[in-house]
């Protein structure tokens, strides 16, 4: 019996779900960060963790505060850049680490909320500044299994 | 990188002929090894810079050269405005004109080491650094345009500094031509708490004691002398200048379908010199120049604080100040012809060799002093522009060690306690308020310091003057 055939001998196929998953990629001086997801949404959120991942351990990070996004961009590739920058603006104006994302994003638009707390220093032990999400390697878009892909270098 | 692909033009001299959409050769500066090393994603970005309107002579890079983002690291380009040449905003970078200020102290070695560990503590105390930290100055609105538009003379003026630090400065401290109104209000609020901060990442403050002088008549007038204490000081724009590259980036790669530009990668995104745009993000980023001076003036303050607390009466001078950051508006001469160009240097720094006119008195006779960064544990080195004719990648040299490997991978293989134990056993300590940091930032994570100096020295474009060894690391 093949591995998707039922006793029955019916066939099926069988979809393992798309995990959401952040990570780091190497990147010369500076980080690539790239957000994985059943939706372009989620992704998105994994960007912004994985951003939170090339700082400090995002788990380490108490989700305090709220801070509401707004971005709107002609492509993909630019939202997913405001996004991670607009990240950038408020962990650098108000002093902030974040630790879980939510993005809704409709059409040309994201709404999107950080949650996170002030920088504890010997709590967080950030590693680096990040300065701005770049062109670099940026790219929003799905693979053959359906799984969504925001990624882009940051400038560190 | 394939060297089978390049021309061996000297020992640390190779050259890519134009191909495809190239209009200019490129020219890489290093040895056979720091060249054969160097990853082929540099070759391909300074082969696009090549490409681009306006540029002139050829594209270079550094013997230090790392793969960036729109220029690679250690890349030069020089273009025409009445050809049509370009400004690009990744071929300046997010960090404007980050660059390095060495102090003179006139204290001798044993007498540092008699306080080294309290010393230390205490500047690590002092200057802020690292993620979070924040000035001690607030901006207001009126200070912040004052201080766009005169740099490090707008924080002598406020009483950080005095005014001879400003004859040894790059542009005497204060780069004509900066547009505050182009400076985005997010900028500016991103920068109200960070003026006298160090940053965090390869930004650093050393303490440094001269180990080695290669050139006894040139470090005599530097005041460089085997023993001697000298303090450096590596940081950029902060919060402003990252958020003028981020603006302008992004406005002229979306500007781009409509100019008629076709960009052969998005991150190469420019616009022409001589277009709103282009003049828009030129005063932006001169302001941000200024915003960097003003930044290492206060440091530098912040500096002779904790040095009047351990020694008493002792004066510390600037010896100089340069970025290797930025696009400034130059004559060179190009084929006989004088032109005045502009001239991106992106992890590069500006070498005037001697008799430049736009060097301080002090410079006139010997060429500008240029700092190449070390890695915590590694050797700095002073050098001097070179006055050689024709002018090497338009008056450029090297800044640093350059990486070679990346965050992620250093990360794999060292642990920041046991950099730290292992650098203080030599001598050197580090003082960082990330453990993870100082392993991103590990001295094995960089090339061999003194092979890019002996290769910039070899190649022309400056002369060794002097080595430096740590003694203290502040990281960000």
């Amino acid at each position: 019996m093949l591995p998707w055939q039922t006793h029955e001998g019916r066939f099926v196929v069988k979809v393992q779900p798309i995990k959401p998953r952040a990570e780091l990629f190497a990147h010369g001086a500076d980080i690539g960060v790239r957000g994985l997801g059943p939706t372009r949404a989620t992704a998105f959120e994994q960007a912004g963790l994985a951003l939170m991942m090339a700082v400090t351990e995002p788990s380490r990070v108490a989700p305090q505060t709220a801070v509401e996004i707004q971005c709107e961009a002609p492509n993909d590739a630019v939202l997913l850049m405001d996004w991670l920058n607009a990240l950038i603006y408020e962990m650098s104006v108000r002093r902030l680490l974040f630790g879980r994302f939510a993005v809704v994003i409709d059409g040309e638009r994201l709404i999107g909320q950080a949650w996170g707390e002030p920088v504890n220093r010997s709590r967080h032990t950030p590693a680096v500044e990040p300065k701005g999400a770049t062109l670099t390697l940026l790219k929003v878009e799905t693979r053959r299994d359906g799984t969504w892909v925001a990624q882009c270098v940051v400038d560190v | 990188m394939d060297l089978s692909q390049l021309k061996q033009v000297s020992t640390c001299e190779w050259r890519h002929e134009p191909q495809g959409a190239m209009r200019v050769p490129v020219v890489l500066y290093g040895s056979q090894t720091l060249i054969s090393e160097m990853d082929d994603k540099v070759l391909k970005q300074i082969d696009h810079v090549a490409s681009l309107p306006g540029i002139v002579d050829a594209a270079y890079t550094m013997p230090d050269a790392h793969w960036g983002y729109g220029f690679p690291i250690g890349g030069v380009a020089a273009f025409d405005p009445e050809e049509g040449g370009v400004v690009s905003a990744g071929g300046v970078g997010f960090d404007i004109s980050c660059g390095v200020r060495t102090l003179l102290t006139g204290i001798r070695s044993p007498e540092l080491r008699h306080c080294q560990e309290s010393l230390a503590d205490s500047l690590f105390r002092a200057i802020p650094a690292g993620v979070g930290s924040k000035g001690a100055i607030t901006l207001d609105s009126t200070e912040m345009d004052h201080m766009l538009l005169s740099g490090a003379r707008w924080a002598v003026e406020r009483g950080f500094g005095n005014p001879e630090d400003l004859e040894h400065i790059e542009e005497s401290g204060q780069m004509s031509g900066a547009l505050p109104v182009a400076v985005s209000e997010r900028a500016r609020l991103r920068q109200r708490r960070e003026m006298g901060t160090l940053g965090s990442g390869n930004h650093y403050l050393e303490v440094q004691e001269v180990s080695t002088v290669f050139d006894n008549t040139t470090a005599a007038t530097f005041g460089l002398a085997e023993g001697n204490i000298v303090i450096s000081i590596h940081c950029g724009s902060r919060g402003l200048g990252h958020q003028i590259g981020t603006d302008f980036l992004r406005e002229m790669a979306l500007a781009a379908p409509a100019e008629g530009i076709h960009l052969p990668d998005l991150e190469l995104a420019y616009a022409p010199i001589r277009s709103a745009l282009g003049e828009r993000y030129l005063g932006a980023m001169r302001a941000g120049i200024n915003c960097a001076l003003a930044n290492r003036q206060i440091i530098t303050h912040l500096v002779r604080g904790v040095f009047a607390h351990f020694f008493p009466g002792v004066e510390l001078t600037t010896l100089f100040d340069v970025s290797h950051n930025t696009c400034k508006e130059e004559n060179h001469d190009v084929a006989g012809n004088r032109r005045r160009l502009f001239v991106h240097r992106k992890g590069a720094t500006r070498a005037f060799g001697a008799g430049h006119p736009d060097l301080p008195e002090t410079f006139a006779a010997t060429g500008q002093p240029v700092f190449i960064g070390g890695s915590m544990g590694t050797m700095s080195a002073i050098m001097v522009g070179a006055a050689t004719r024709p002018e090497h990648a338009f008056a450029s040299s090297c800044h640093g060690a350059g990486r070679q490997l990346s965050r992620h991978q250093a990360l794999k293989h060292w642990r920041g306690r046991k950099v730290v134990d292992e650098l203080r056993k030599r001598g050197i300590i580090i003082k960082s308020p990330s453990m993870r940091g100082v392993a991103e930032e590990a001295p094995g994570a960089y090339k061999n310091s003194a092979a890019v100096v002996d290769a910039a020295h070899e190649a022309g474009l400056s002369r060794k003057v002097a080595g430096l060894q740590p003694l203290i690391c502040i990281k960000g």
